[in-house]
């Protein structure tokens, strides 16, 4: 690692709220996309030459499809309830990364062009018009965000400032002001099928690849299956699980569950990724083109289930948003929902978390565990934050905490909790969703895992933790990349699966 | 009738106009913009009577603020609650016989006067004292607390400093809801209450105070988490599907 550019917060026992540094962040953004980038999903080149009527129709738009931004850019009372619950602000102290000056920078915009006290009285409701340098700092801030909600679960009116980011990035993509990272994956993603460009052959290789090592490892005949037809299962997971560290680790634990348990599966190499960008983006076309890639290879393929991989947003979209876009699902009772819901067997959840089809294997007695082989590991649990606080697993509310940490404590004997307050629906971010994965962006990611770094380093001191586990592509990702800045071991993150995988009987060696 | 007589009635009719007009158009703006996803903050309630009751523990005990800021909540919590016992105390200049139950809540409604005003001093403090919420004040954050402070002291001194004549204040508003005009006592405590009271009835539909109704459409704590049992579309959405 090169030694970084900026200072590394210093981990301390007890979270304290940091002064307010203003602008200390306004260096940080993205790179802009190109030309090519953007046009290839539709979006203009460049930033149009009427970028200001433009913006302020698109916002336009927005407000009328989308009742959540209406009424949260109406609601906001400035209580300040929010201002110290972001993972970037406690990271940085920037004032525009507490969750209601993010949203100002929307709000006065909007007040300015569709209130009438904001047209008449500008500076009394702090309203602003849409200059260039509000538009830089709407790139710089809105790309600071992760979408992560931890600021809804504390709004007194339910704000969420996902909503207003998401807003404000699919105005600048529709003015030709789209950020590079994402823009160019939800292009990998369209033309090729995942979003870290793997062509069909490549991926068969990989496939083949594992079945050499698992094989090596276990003795065991271990299939990984690409595109077979009438398969039970058609599993969806991040396109990271194919060759990532730790995330492959996981990729291996699922065919594991699935061979131990003689229930037949697929991988598609036409939907080869649960990933879906156009979430972080806001833009609801795009992300429902890229959910019916799901939706077509589904068909194409006869599956009667669809159990999707440890990947954070991928499980929001999916659980969320699946049916509504695609009609993965039940309870649609129009043409298009039917044509695929007559096919999916409706005894089982359409779709299913990989840890709620463990975990329903676990409690049927199919799976056998060797426990002590997890004995090296002494873990702990990161909650995802679309999966705690924009999802759900099993029938009650709070599922999605309950099934990851019944899993690992049925496969492993050393589990120690992370402080109240950081777990669970007010866990922290990882510091790396919501579309700012990329390398420009190192030091906000690092600024912003300060507070779950502060979680773990309590455990790590007070239980001698060396493994967290966690069921998202991102956060994987992002951890690997964080966790050496506040000198942990990269190698301590890894999924839930990969804990599965470790102690899972195979029973026919 | 003297011409403040006919100033206050004008601009109560015209404050009542703008005040049920302006929120009759918010609110049926909002319930016409579709929410064309489910986004409800998990955990969440699966059923809709289980929404209609965290909608009611937010409402009525602001839950998440609870969870957030004791302090904000304390103060929030405060003025809210002496608020709604001030206004039922209120009611008894607008009705005749007076309801039994506002004759019960008076003495209530009387010091719920001071915790209100309370509660706004110490809401307003937060906005000095603390940095981040300094940051985040605008000038008109200020005007209304002031706004507020303003309504509560000077009816807490028509109480207790310089008394008006509250028969007759009671007969100009049941004559003002009878379209009968009738003196209203000249009195610049009453006058000052009164100005600030239409101000905020005029203010409300275009201001931050339409979080009273928006908590209400406020997706992510009024959408039941069913999205995999319910499959939910707006109009907008479901064009999409027939191009497919």
């Amino acid at each position: 690692m090169a030694a970084p550019e900026f200072d590394v917060p210093e981990l301390k026992e007890f979270r304290t709220i940091p002064r307010l540094a203003p602008d200390v962040m306004a260096h940080s953004k993205p790179h802009v996309a190109s030309e090519k980038i953007n046009e290839a999903i539709g979006f203009p080149g460049e930033l149009v030459e009427n970028w200001q009527e433009k913006a302020i129709e698109k916002m336009g738009d927005l407000l009328g499809k989308y009742r959540s931004l209406k009424v949260y850019l109406d609601s906001c009372v400035h209580c300040g309830a929010c201002t110290d619950k972001c993972h970037y602000f406690l990271g940085t102290g920037d004032p525009k990364n507490m969750p209601v000056a993010r949203q100002d920078l929307l709000r006065n915009v909007y007040r300015r062009y569709f209130t009438p006290a904001g047209k008449l009285f500008p500076k009394l409701v702090g309203a602003k018009d849409l200059t260039r340098d509000v538009l830089d700092d709407w790139y710089r801030y809105f790309n600071q965000c992760s979408e992560c909600r931890r600021c809804s679960v504390f709004c007194p009116y339910g704000i969420d400032t996902a909503e207003i980011t998401m807003a404000g990035r699919a105005i600048m993509d529709s003015i030709g002001l789209g950020q590079k990272y994402s823009n160019e994956i939800l292009g990998k993603v369209n033309r090729i099928g995942n979003n870290l460009g793997l062509p069909g052959p490549a991926l068969e290789d990989t496939l083949l690849g594992l079945e050499e090592d698992v094989k090596e490892d276990t003795g065991v005949d271990v299939k990984f299956p690409l595109d077979v037809k009438g398969a039970e299962v058609l599993l969806i997971t991040p396109s990271a699980d194919f060759f990532a560290e730790p995330h492959i680790d996981s990729l291996i634990g699922y065919a594991k569950v699935f061979h131990a348990a003689g229930i037949s599966w697929t991988l598609s190499s036409k939907a080869s990724e649960a990933g879906n960008f156009g979430l972080f983006n806001g833009s609801y076309e795009m992300m429902r083109k890229v959910a019916l890639r799901i939706r077509e290879a589904a068909l194409e393929l006869g599956s009667k289930r669809i159990v999707v991989g440890e990947c954070g947003h991928a499980w929001r979209v999916a659980y969320s948003y699946w049916n509504t876009l695609t009609g993965v699902g039940a309870g649609g009772d129009d043409p298009f929902a039917r044509q695929l819901q007559s096919q999916l067997d409706q005894r089982y959840k359409q779709p299913m978390h990989i840890c709620e089809f463990t975990w329903d294997l676990i409690q049927r007695d199919v799976l056998k565990f060797d426990k002590e082989a997890n004995d090296h590991r002494i873990v702990t649990f990161h909650d995802s934050c679309n999966v705690a606080r924009a999802s759900r697993m099993g029938d009650t509310p709070g599922g999605q905490f309950e099934i990851p940490r019944n899993i690992i404590k049925t496969v492993a004997n050393k589990y120690f909790e992370m402080p109240h307050g950081t777990t669970h629906e007010q866990t922290f971010c990882c510091g790396g969703g919501g579309g700012v994965l990329t390398d420009e962006l190192t030091e906000i990611r690092v600024k912003g895992a300060l507070p779950r770094m502060e979680a773990l380093n309590h455990v790590v001191q007070a239980n001698g933790v060396n493994f967290m586990a966690t069921i998202c592509a991102i956060c994987k990702a992002q951890f690997t990349k964080v966790l050496p800045y506040y000198k942990f071991n990269r190698g301590m993150v890894g999924g839930v699966h990969q804990l599965v995988s470790t102690a899972i009987q195979l029973g026919d060696k | 009738m003297t011409a403040a007589t006919i100033f206050f009635a004008v601009l109560f009719y015209a404050a009542t106009v703008i005040l049920v007009a302006g929120l009759a158009y918010k609110i049926v703006d909002y319930a016409r913009t579709p929410a064309p996803l489910k986004i409800p903050t998990t955990p969440a309630p699966t059923t809709n009577g289980g929404v209609a009751l965290r909608m009611l523990r937010e409402v009525a005990l602001f839950e998440s603020l609870f969870k957030s800021n004791l302090w904000i909540w304390v103060f929030a919590i405060l003025f809210h609650g002496a608020l709604l016992l001030v206004l039922m105390r209120h009611l008894r200049y607008f009705t005749e016989p007076v309801w039994f139950w506002v004759g019960w809540v008076q003495p209530f409604g009387l010091y719920a006067g001071f915790a209100m005003v309370a509660g706004l001093l110490g809401l307003w403090a937060r906005r000095f004292l603390v940095e981040r919420i300094r940051y985040i004040s605008t000038p008109s954050d200020h005007l209304m607390l002031a706004l507020l402070a303003g309504i509560g002291g000077s009816g807490l001194a028509m109480k207790f400093l310089m008394h008006t004549d509250i028969v007759a204040v009671k007969a100009f508003f049941l004559g003002l809801m009878r379209f009968d005009i009738q003196p209203l006592p000249s009195h610049p405590g009453l006058y000052i209450h009164l100005t600030l009271v239409a101000l905020l009835m005029i203010v409300f539909p275009m201001s931050k105070l339409l979080h009273a109704p928006g908590v209400f459409f406020s997706p992510t704590r009024n959408q039941a988490d069913n999205p995999r049992e319910k499959r939910h579309l707006a109009p907008w959405a479901a064009e999409l599907d027939a191009k497919n």
